[in-house]
């Protein structure tokens, strides 16, 4: 995780702006553009309200103390504290204004990117990995708040606080004004420089942070082979060196802090000496007053500030170039899974039927999984799939759900074609028992009725009732409300397959598929289990893919798959008779089980 | 904040850099509370008729007032804030080497997260207090305590007036940072149970098409987005509100000085001078007020991270020679016999026992093939060999010396091992099946070039690395070319291999070889075994059907044992195991 953000990081360092991108970007401020146009009005109403104040300060000086006119000398004061906390309120609420807008857009761009990417296809899932998708939805979208808030509205801000102050001191004394701008260039020059500098002395930081914390990650999960090799001082000596690479750019980075702080204050009192001295001297022949002189002085102070920050906006928007365009790849891309123009409706339900017509299937092409399967289940009719690992079992479930387009052929239930289905009608019929049983962080209530408000409470106890849960439940004090951690670490293997088992009940589908569990439980859970299998495909079309003789004998029909085909079909007992291959793998898969189960 | 006292070692190293770095403060200092004094009267020079070269003295001066005072403040920062940088090293070395030493039990009770956390964000904490956190402790006691005097020698009773916000605005920032800190903590909350909820979604994508909950969980997800928009946006209202308040303090300050310094101007007891003064001197005092609130919450943030720093570094390895170690014994005197007597053993936080009463020699140069069901004890019964647990009970011998007596390195040293999980590093094939190598003998590396084709040729590598873009310069992991399940254990078989310990240990490094392959590696494997005592842990029975003597473990006891053939006559655990792999085997070929 640490590691690709850091190249993430290195790689939004080189990033350069693109017109294209930003164009993308900023139309999602256009809900909110009523809010822009206030944000940006009171952010440049802002910048004339701070540039006004050092141009009171003659006023007070010159008029007032110099003229000692008391009570002229209160009201600027009050004037002068008036516009102070007029300004700090305004202030505040313009800075929340930004972040509230930045926090609106931000959300909603996440909603997008978020339901995006759960409506994509299984085969996006299979080629990203989890972690990359994430990412997207997560610390991606985050980088874009910068830009989203402060960065662009208080960019106007500074141009304005700019040019602002370059009014106010034009109309004090344009000749002193220039004569102080002399030393702008100076500052400039130098800030280049060391933006610069830093620049890339950040990113070479940056990666000698990603080098060092990969070596320390690595040496901490490779810590038994570095043990076994008694390589502890060798691996020592190679994390000093890259510690000290690191101290090293890392004094080098202060060098050029050190240099630059300074720099600017020189800029700085250099100007200040100009005004001093140039002014000084006008003010001796009389064309301009003390006041004026002490207004330049806040005035030069004032300047510098924008000016810093106009290019650190500059860097903002060069980090949100790469997160925004990893978000818009992901935006682009479509699911190849397409919703038919016209659906054929089964919002009724279906009978159940299930065909597959010389169906074909390969994850990668050329590699076939699947070839020229076809098979027949009628309504209520419970097929086991048998075969070895790789045979091309799991593939079927998946085709059935329509997680993938068929090659070649065709699936049909109740005589349609799945295409011409919607899928997520084609799905509401189909409920699924996975082998590898997934929770999500809740209750267990939740894991049962996954959130969906049409399964009532009486349901799901009665779901529980028939999957011979409830023992299990009533040992828990908050019973169905009894919170499941993360992957449902706390429970069972055979508490989880029964949660699992009772999901797939209450959802109550015409279709059943289930892929059982090959992990052992004991012997009482296992009874348990078997039990629930039976009331689960009781009175619907039951797919399984079986692993348990129990479940086998209990079927009408067995199809034995190898390498992708069907090879033999039957009954448990025609196809013992054949000795063939289901033979061969009775004695491999369930002679153990016999002595349990008979 | 005690534990902070535990980086006075770490200073003192330092201390004529740190002693050099404050004088240094100390004098930028000094220079920089003088220039208001220049303007003042400068602006005071003005009000009365004046010369012109008289002006630009002053010009002059405050130039190369400020110039000085930068080029301290340069040296300041060479000093104090190099020394923090050079002492975060030390810290980071440290901890890394301490943590190369801790046992196997210390890395199953902290995850990899958990260290990596110590590592960066605990170290940083530390760094932060001892950087900025010294420099500008120094820095605003000094300038503070100099414009004071200042201050109230040019004149009391407004220095009293003008400094009333001041000590608000320390308190504000501290209070600031405060509760910044404990909001934005709940911000990461939030952030870790989004990123979960993402997580946990995509890795049940499955779940949720199957059923058909895609609009549901992204409600989900959209409510708990919005819990940390709720979060962001009180961290926001804080700093919204936080850096208006503090110019409004600082801009206060300058008002009543404005207009209180004004009065006794027109009273005649002050100068517009001072005024001036005033004001460009509570300009430089914000800063160290603001610096000072957040000092105080560096150190806040330093001292637990400081504490868990010290935590690690004070935890002891529990496997290390002792004064029992007999150091007498070399490498040239392990042979290779092992001999396991009466051995138990229960992992520390668990209650029953994983091995119970293990009796096994194993004589020099042959060879033990170890079979049974997962989770019966297999890998625990060869992680005792090289102590990566110390047993309960029982012994362990190696040449008739209890293992607890050979020094550890020497022991580990012969004993090379091909764990379950092949970790490589993602380095060079070649630097992987040389890791053995200590590095100062690395420079040779040339000498290694026929034991390393020698050590990939007998594990059955060679063809593959053949094939790779940069034969054996190929890197491996993240920044190079992934490796095949099989082709990582074969190169963890030729790592060991080539270390030519005198104790080999194979854990089911063959299990993701394909059965062809397989058999070319243990043919390459005959001939190493004949010189080294060669422990084998598989799955299958064609891995081990050769080895002088094999054991099915079961529920931690070693059920059967024997050559091949007198396992078969038995027709028991061993027996079955066989019939089920030939079945399966003949139905692969079908």
């Amino acid at each position: 995780m640490t590691k690709t953000r850091d190249k993430r990081e290195e790689e939004a360092l080189g990033k350069a702006i693109d017109s294209k991108l930003l164009k993308r970007l900023l139309a999602y401020f256009k809900p909110y553009k009523y809010y822009i146009f206030l944000a940006t009005f009171i952010s440049i109403f802002i910048s004339a309200l701070a540039a006004v104040r050092p141009r009171l300060t003659p006023i007070a000086i010159d008029d007032k103390i110099m003229n000692k006119d008391i009570p002229g000398l209160q009201i600027i004061v009050l004037i002068l504290l008036g516009t102070l906390i007029f300004q700090g309120i305004v202030q505040y609420g313009l800075s929340y204004l930004t972040s509230w807008i930045g926090q609106k857009i931000i959300f909603d761009l996440r909603k997008k990117v978020y339901k995006h990417t759960i409506n994509l296809n299984l085969k996006f899932y299979d080629e990203n990995p989890i972690g990359r998708l994430v990412t997207r939805v997560t610390n991606d979208i985050d980088v874009l708040y910068e830009v989203f808030s402060s960065g662009i509205v208080t960019a106007f801000g500074d141009i304005f606080t700019i040019i602002w102050i370059l009014c106010f001191m034009f109309t004090l004394d344009w000749k002193l004004t220039l004569i102080t701008l002399s030393v702008l260039p100076l500052l400039v020059i130098a800030t280049a420089i060391f933006r610069r500098k830093v620049r890339d002395s950040y990113r070479k930081i940056r990666l000698l942070i990603a080098k060092l914390n990969s070596f320390i990650q690595e040496h901490i999960t490779g810590i038994s082979v570095v043990q076994f090799f008694v390589k502890e001082k060798d691996t020592i000596e190679d994390f000093e060196k890259i510690n000290r690479a690191h101290t090293k750019q890392n004094i080098r980075g202060i060098l050029y802090y050190a240099v630059f702080f300074p720099v600017v204050e020189l800029i700085g009192a250099t100007a200040v000496g100009i005004i001093i001295w140039f002014g000084g001297g006008q003010v001796i022949q009389g064309i301009v007053s003390v006041g004026v002189i002490i207004a330049f002085l806040q005035y030069t102070e004032m300047f510098f500030r924008p000016i810093r920050d106009l290019s650190e906006k500059y860097n903002i928007l060069q980090t949100a170039m790469a997160s925004s365009e990893r978000i818009f790849q992901l935006l682009d891309y479509q699911s190849p899974i397409i919703e038919p123009e016209t659906p054929v409706d089964i919002s009724k339900g279906v009978k159940g039927k299930i065909e597959f017509k010389n169906v074909w299937f390969a994850y990668n092409d050329g590699d076939n999984v699947l070839k020229n399967v076809s098979f027949e289940i009628n309504p209520g009719e419970k097929v086991a799939f048998v075969g070895a690992t790789g045979a091309g079992k799991t593939t079927i479930i998946s085709l059935i759900n329509r997680f993938y387009d068929v090659n070649n052929g065709e699936i049909l239930v109740d005589g349609i074609n799945i295409k011409n289905l919607k899928q997520r009608e084609l799905r509401k019929n189909i409920g699924v028992v996975l082998q590898d049983v997934f929770l999500f962080s809740g209750d267990i209530k939740t894991n049962i009725d996954l959130g969906y408000d049409l399964i009532s409470l009486e349901t799901i106890d009665e779901s529980i009732r028939n999957t011979g849960l409830e023992d299990f439940i009533n040992t828990l004090p908050e019973g169905i409300y009894h919170k499941v951690t993360e992957r449902g670490t706390t429970l069972s293997t055979g508490q989880k397959q029964l949660i699992s088992f009772a999901r797939a009940l209450a959802f109550n589908p015409k279709i059943l598929i289930l892929d059982e569990a090959t992990s052992s439980v004991d012997t009482e859970t296992e009874l348990l289990i078997q039990d629930a299998i039976s009331k689960l495909i009781e009175g619907r079309t039951s797919i399984i893919i079986a692993h348990r003789l129990s479940t086998i004998q209990r079927c009408d029909k067995i199809i034995v798959m190898h390498k992708g085909e069907i090879k033999e079909m039957g009954t448990h007992q025609e196809l013992l008779e054949q000795n063939g291959l289901y033979y061969k793998l009775y004695q491999l898969q369930y002679k153990e089980n016999i002595s349990v189960n008979n | 904040m005690k534990s902070l006292f535990s980086l006075f070692p770490y200073l003192k190293k330092y201390r004529k850099k740190l002693i050099i770095g404050f004088i240094f403060v100390a004098i930028s200092i000094v220079l920089q509370a003088i220039y208001p004094l220049v303007i003042g009267n400068a602006v005071d020079e003005l009000s009365s008729p004046v010369h012109k070269h008289e002006i630009f003295y002053y010009s002059l001066i405050s130039i190369v007032l400020i110039l000085f005072g930068g080029i301290f403040l340069f040296f300041t920062r060479q000093t104090i804030i190099v020394v923090s940088r050079e002492i975060e090293n030390d810290l980071r070395y440290d901890f890394f080497s301490h943590l190369q030493f801790l046992s196997r039990d210390f890395y199953n009770r902290n995850t990899t997260g958990d260290i990596m956390a110590h590592a960066t964000n605990d170290i940083n904490n530390v760094r932060n207090f001892l950087g900025p956190g010294i420099l500008y402790s120094v820095q605003t006691l000094l300038r503070t305590g100099l414009t004071l005097f200042i201050l109230f020698n040019i004149n009391p009773g407004l220095t009293a007036i003008a400094l009333v916000p001041l000590p608000l605005i320390s308190y504000i920032v501290y209070r600031v940072m405060k509760s910044t800190y404990s909001r934005s903590m709940k911000v990461q909350e939030a952030f870790s149970l989004m990123t979960a909820k993402a997580q946990e979604n995509f890795s049940g994508i499955r779940v949720i098409k199957s059923y058909v909950r895609e609009e549901f969980e992204t409600k989900q997800f959209d409510n708990i987005s919005q819990d940390y928009q709720k979060k962001n946006l009180s961290l926001a209202r804080l700093q919204s509100y936080s850096f208006p308040m503090m110019f409004l303090l600082t801009g206060l300050s300058i008002i009543i000085v404005v207009y209180f310094g004004g009065l006794m101007v027109i009273k005649g007891t002050l100068t517009l001078g001072n005024v001036t003064e005033f004001i460009v001197y509570l300009g430089q005092l914000t800063w160290p007020m603001i610096a000072f609130g957040w000092i105080i919450n560096l150190m806040q943030r330093a001292a637990p991270s400081m504490k868990r720093l010290m935590d690690i570094n004070n935890t002891k390895p529990e496997i290390a020679d002792d004064a029992s170690t007999n150091k007498s014994i070399s490498e040239k005197d392990i042979k290779g016999e092992i001999e396991f007597r009466s051995v138990s053993f229960k992992y520390p936080d668990l209650d029953n026992y994983i091995l119970k009463d293990i009796n096994l020699v194993i004589k020099k140069g042959e060879s033990l093939g170890i079979i049974g069901h997962t989770g019966v004890g297999k890998s625990t019964l060869i992680n005792l060999i090289p102590r990566v647990y110390d047993i309960v009970e029982g012994e362990i011998f190696i040449d008739g010396n209890n293992i607890k007596k050979i020094p550890l390195d020497v022991l580990r040293k012969s004993v090379g091992i091909v764990p379950q999980e092949s970790f490589l590093f993602s380095d060079t094939i070649e630097n992987n099946i040389l890791y053995s190598v200590p590095n100062e003998n690395l420079i040779t590396k040339h000498n290694f070039k026929n034991e390393l084709v020698k050590s990939s040729q007998i594990a059955g590598l060679y063809k593959d690395v053949q094939m790779f873009p940069d034969n054996f310069k190929t890197i491996l992991g993240e920044r190079g070319i992934t490796l095949s399940g099989g082709q990582k254990q074969r190169t963890a078989i030729a790592r060991a291999v080539f270390l030519k310990p005198k104790i080999l240990i194979l854990d089911d490094s063959l299990s993701a070889v394909d059965t062809s392959t397989e058999e070319e590696v243990i043919q390459g494997l005959k001939e190493v075994m004949k010189e080294r005592t060669t422990v084998m842990i598989s799955h299958r029975i064609s891995t081990i059907k050769n080895c002088n003597n094999i054991i099915v473990l079961s529920d931690g006891k070693i059920s059967e044992q024997g050559t091949h053939e007198e396992l078969l006559k038995l027709e028991g655990e061993y027996y079955n195991i066989y019939l089920k792999q030939l079945l399966e085997e003949e139905i692969e070929k079908s």
